[in-house]
């Protein structure tokens, strides 16, 4: 009895042991891999960039906002460094060190402050990618020119201008604000995020509210027949359909049969509510079934109809048991990417998407479009992408376990 | 001729177990069937109006199945098929024009495992009368949640935490509040299914009290397995035996001298 026993005890011990570093195995691989998305994402978030002095002295208030060349004025500002370059080739390629973006920049700032016309002044334009990128020191000088993105001639510029003591290393606002751009040093996830927010609210409002229905109305009106086994066989089916395939059926029905416009929210919501559907209707199914049947014939004994018993016991008890499984079902859709290329939601979008029939991208869709391309800054922003993407999927799960705790019912 | 006629109902009336006497609840051939199974087999039954009538035999005689056709909550069982008749005061409940809803508001249920809502104390009484709709002032409701309490024997130990969930009370006080839920909706029969195999001892004596009491309002049937009990609570019992309605009477006579020889096996203890 007594070896028995603490064979019983050390098998238990052992179990333990086992769990127990399992679970620093799982601890270890997540902190490696956030780790390292925050270790490469560090360059996205800060831009280096130059103070320019901009001479509009020239410029009068009557001119056309459209005939201000602002592009020649911050050319005439740069070049003031280097009095030397003199060649069109060189000026070119000097340019082509700050981003293009500047001119616009300065013309909307221009527009909304008019008051700097006729007035020197600095003014904080960014780099591009690649000289952001060099400042960083990720641009390795010993190799030969052919195989680094700048040459010795942009290399000895670029050293130039730090001299001066006007280059600076800002927090990149564009990464926060903006929507995707073919410059690195202009482009955000702010775009693709409330695209993704928009869709994710579309499927949630569809599925929701159709998903329960369903399944209250399978769970407690439906009459058990072939026809209603069958669409039960077949739900938990669709559970288990890979997403691509919700992807080319809303390809098929709601764009070429509806005729419906691609890259919408509206129909990435709806695809993605086909998608969550079934995990919706499952949950719900479950959690109706797992109230004590004792309540519900307290209910009918009091003379409550059923329709009664299903609104005022079941459901209450089985909330938090479908608000878990619909967060799941949406923390699911909200990381799906596939679905959403087919219905092009993977089409490059400037415009940050204010409604659900503004062409977007979401942000599974965004990172991988940034993974995708060739330029070394979009490898960081792609990290914090992700990031971002991760962040908001453990706010939605944190308001799942929120939403359970707090319709809880003790029995 | 009509003499003859009288003295056959009579004979009649007398192997039905049919009582003269004036009765709320008639029941007539009632046989239930399980799918396949035949669960009850013409059962003959008047219950009296404003007694306690209480029901007993083997496990699975039927007695459930019984108490659950008098307010319908078999029609809930799909398999489950009801034949035969039973009417309350008249009225056949099985009747296509019955309103289900309706016959439920006019009797009480009470389970053999306390089953109050898990909501608050007073939310667990006052749902029935708020449910069909008799009482829309609050003041009303309050004073109607304080005497269904209060009849039910628990007001003095809840008046303080009736905002507390009803599942947080003990056994026997959520048996009390169930009872009190019940009658909280003015029914006319109460039915109990073994209410108090749960319950120790003392909860038990507090819950049959209670019956005593309960009975002076309500038509009260009570299936239980304590022979005591029934013997304390009823006035008529009622012995099933494998589906079928062998003897009622009286309690004391079915305790004292019964008729037939099961139910005195059954009641002495010498049954199985
Ligand atoms: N939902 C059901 N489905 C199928 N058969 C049932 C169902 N409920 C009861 N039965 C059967 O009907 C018969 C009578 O059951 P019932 O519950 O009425 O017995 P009982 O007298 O209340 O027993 P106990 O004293 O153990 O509660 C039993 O044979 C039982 O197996
Ligand atoms: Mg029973």
């Amino acid at each position: 009895m007594s070896k028995n026993l603490s064979i019983r005890h050390r098998a238990e011990k052992r179990f333990i042991a086992y769990g127990f570093i399992s679970l620093i195995l799982a601890a270890t691989m997540l902190a490696t891999i956030i780790g390292s998305m925050i270790y490469r994402s560090i360059p996205a978030y800060t831009n280096y960039s130059i103070d320019l002095e901009i001479n509009m002295t020239e410029i009068s208030a009557e001119d056309e906002f459209e005939d201000i060349n602002f592009r020649g004025i911050i050319r005439s500002s740069l070049f003031s460094f280097f009095p030397e370059v003199e060649s069109r080739s060189d000026k070119r390629k000097l340019f082509k060190l700050i981003s293009s973006s500047a001119s616009y920049t300065l013309r909307d700032f221009i527009i909304e402050n008019p008051s700097y016309i006729n007035k020197k002044f600095y003014f904080n334009v960014l780099f591009t990618d690649d000289s952001d990128i060099f400042y960083k020191g990720y641009v390795d000088t010993s190799l030969s020119e052919s195989e680094r993105r700048l040459d010795d001639q942009e290399v000895a510029w670029l050293n130039e201008l730090k001299n001066t003591g006007r280059v600076k290393n800002k927090i990149s606002k564009n990464l926060f604000l903006n929507g995707d751009s073919r410059e690195p040093e202009v482009a955000g996830f702010w775009g693709a995020t409330i695209g993704s927010l928009i869709t994710i609210s579309v499927t949630l409002l569809l599925s929701f509210p159709i998903g329960v229905l369903t399944a209250i109305y399978l769970e407690n009106f439906a009459v058990k027949n072939r026809i209603t086994d069958f669409i039960e066989v077949n739900i938990n089916n669709l559970a288990a359909v890979p997403s691509i395939i919700f992807g080319l059926l809303g390809l098929a029905v709601f764009i070429n049969f509806f005729g419906m416009p691609r890259s919408i929210p509206l129909v990435g919501g709806l695809v993605l509510s086909l998608m969550t559907l079934p995990t919706i209707i499952i949950a719900t199914r479950s959690s109706l079934q797992s109230v004590p049947p004792s309540i519900r014939e307290a209910a009918l004994a009091m003379g409550a109809s059923e329709m009664q018993v299903v609104f005022q016991h079941l459901l209450p008890s089985a909330l938090p048991g479908i608000f878990t499984g619909t967060i799941i079902g949406l923390a699911r859709a909200f990381g799906e990417s596939a679905p959403l290329l087919l219905i092009g939601m993977v089409a490059f979008i400037v415009d940050i998407p204010s409604t659900f029939t503004d062409p977007a991208t979401a942000l599974p869709v965004q990172i991988y479009i940034w993974a995708d391309s060739p330029e070394r800054a979009f490898v960081a922003k792609t990290s914090a992408a992700t990031l971002i993407l991760i962040g908001l999927l453990i706010l939605i799960n944190l308001a799942a376990v929120l939403l359970r705790k707090r319709y809880e019912v003790k029995w | 001729m009509k003499l003859n006629g009288d003295l056959i109902m009579d004979e009649q009336k007398k192997q039905n177990n049919i009582r003269n006497k004036k009765s709320l609840i008639e029941c007539r051939g009632v046989d239930v069937f399980y799918g396949d199974k035949q669960a009850l087999f013409g059962i003959n039954l008047d219950i009296g109006e404003k007694e306690v009538t209480s029901l007993i035999g083997p496990s699975g005689c039927g007695k459930s199945t019984f108490l659950r056709c008098i307010n319908r909550m078999n029609d809930v069982i799909e398999i489950c098929k009801v034949a035969g008749t039973i009417k309350i005061d008249n009225e056949d409940i099985y009747h296509p024009d019955v309103d289900v809803v309706e016959l439920r508001s006019r009797i009480g249920m009470v389970f053999q495992k306390p089953n109050p809502f898990p909501k608050s104390v007073y939310d667990n009484v006052a749902y029935g009368p708020k449910l069909h709709g008799r009482i829309l002032h609050k003041d009303d409701l309050d004073a109607k949640v304080e005497k269904s309490l209060e009849r039910a024997g628990l007001w003095s130990e809840v008046k303080d935490r009736l905002g507390e969930p009803g599942t947080s009370l003990s056994g026997g006080q959520q048996q009390r509040l169930c009872i009190a839920r019940a009658i909280a909706i003015d029914p006319s029969i109460i039915l109990m299914d073994e209410p108090c195999s749960a319950l120790d001892p003392i909860a038990t004596a507090k819950i049959e009290e209670l019956i005593d009491e309960l009975k002076d309002n309500f038509t009260i049937t009570i299936v239980t397995h304590s022979m005591q009990q029934a013997a304390r609570v009823s006035q008529r019992t009622a012995f099933f035996h494998l589906g079928k309605l062998i003897e009622v009477g009286d309690t004391e006579k079915i305790f004292r001298s019964p008729d037939h020889e099961q139910t005195e096996a059954y009641v002495t203890g010498r049954y199985g």
